[in-house]
């Protein structure tokens, strides 16, 4: 991936290898909170804030710590204890900073932990060899890749509601076989 | 006791039918059953060994920290199975990829820690590691079966439709995945449904 252009690192993790449909990390969250299109973006914009933070962090830890000193085999620990931590302190940095956007956030940042989106697109980062530029133009795009696909499925169960679903696909079956249309969809920019 | 204990983790409390844990895995890794197993018995072997380590500290853990303290003592099995795997079972650790670091924010793994191993004695936490991972392996080996069947016609590389026959391609793809899975829990919905009325 490294010698794609900018232009096509967004690309490529916003819609033909999205996230979510077609690599499927990030699948929790996104038939958890797709309920609703408002808590949907919010836990877009979580997602995007911590995916930013975590992929730079994690990718100078790599380059400047974990490779000259030939410890990668720690990368899985050190990977998930800074998105843990930052997880955590994005919480409160939020809270004291902005009470609104901290209520808006609510419950979606601590679950961001569990979020395999995120730490996939961390190990993702340095396996690929990208540089820093690359990093965060290849986070930009996986947030917007998630929370484009997070708001679709949003807007596609809340129409679901109000329509007469057979008994036993009611809530998670209907989802999954709406998500299966929209990966078909997004198949297509491949073919 | 044990068959009972078999019984939860199969079917009353299948981790990805039932419980919806580990959903990632599930859809990623089961375009064909052998990877949907290898990635079964990885994540079970990571489930044993954090279920015994949580549940002999968990007097020790203070309360405030056990969440991170978990996280640690689950990345240092996913470690150690990724290395595992990559010496001995390489063309599997390459059909994995990504997804085996990616055990490590598995939901099934921290959950077991946090809602069972932390609170039971060793010996039911083993027992719980392993009927929770029997589960998920026969859920993953099951899904697997069905896309590879339908998507290329054929049972652990074992081919059960001739060649010249053109198989629903979808079923190995992406979206196959999605809809495979939703088709499954809806047969069993539709299953607990009926058993309900009658």
């Amino acid at each position: 991936m490294s010698e794609y252009g900018l232009f096509m690192i967004f690309f490529a993790a916003a819609f033909f290898n999205n996230f979510v449909l077609i690599q499927f990390l990030g699948i929790c969250p996104f038939l958890g909170v797709s309920k609703r299109v408002e808590s949907s973006l919010g836990m877009g914009m979580a997602v995007l804030f911590v995916m930013t933070l975590a992929s730079l962090i994690t990718w100078m830890l790599h380059e400047f710590l974990l490779f000259p000193l030939g410890l990668d085999y720690l990368r899985t620990i050190t990977f998930i204890l800074v998105i843990a931590s930052l997880v955590q302190f994005v919480e409160l940095f939020v809270q004291k900073a902005s009470p609104t956007l901290y209520k808006a956030l609510g419950i979606f940042l601590p679950l961001i932990t569990t979020n395999c989106a995120v730490m996939g697109l961390a190990i993702m980062n340095v396996t690929e060899g990208l540089n820093i530029i690359q990093t965060l133009v290849h986070a930009l795009g996986a947030a917007a890749g998630f929370t484009l696909v997070l708001v679709m499925l949003a807007g596609l169960r809340e129409h679901l509601e109000i329509h007469d679903v057979p008994k036993p696909l009611a809530g998670v079956p209907v989802a999954l076989l709406a998500a299966g249309i929209l990966a078909l969809a997004f198949s297509g920019f491949v073919l | 006791m044990f068959g009972k204990e078999l019984i939860r983790g199969i079917y009353t409390e299948n981790p990805v039918f039932r419980l919806l844990f580990g959903l990632c895995p599930a859809l990623a890794v089961t375009t064909a059953a052998d990877t949907g197993l290898g990635m079964g018995l990885a994540t079970t072997t990571v489930l044993l060994g954090s279920n015994l380590v949580v549940s002999l500290l968990k007097n020790v853990i203070p309360p405030a920290v056990r969440i991170p303290s978990f996280i640690v003592i689950i990345a240092t099995f996913v470690t150690l199975v990724g290395m595992t795997m990559e010496a001995f079972f390489y063309p599997m650790f390459e059909a994995l990829g990504i997804f085996i670091p990616l055990i490590v924010v598995n939901c099934l793994i921290l959950g077991r820690a946090e809602a069972f191993a932390s609170k039971n004695t060793l010996g039911r936490s083993l027992v719980d590691a392993i009927v929770m991972g029997i589960g998920f392996t026969i859920s993953l080996g099951l899904l697997g079966a069905v896309r590879e069947i339908l998507g290329s016609g054929s049972i652990l590389g074992f081919q059960l439709v001739p060649g010249t026959v053109d198989m629903a391609l979808v079923f190995a793809l992406p979206p196959g995945a999605f809809i495979s899975l939703g088709l499954m829990l809806a047969a069993l919905n539709y299953i607990a449904i009926r058993r309900k009325e009658a």
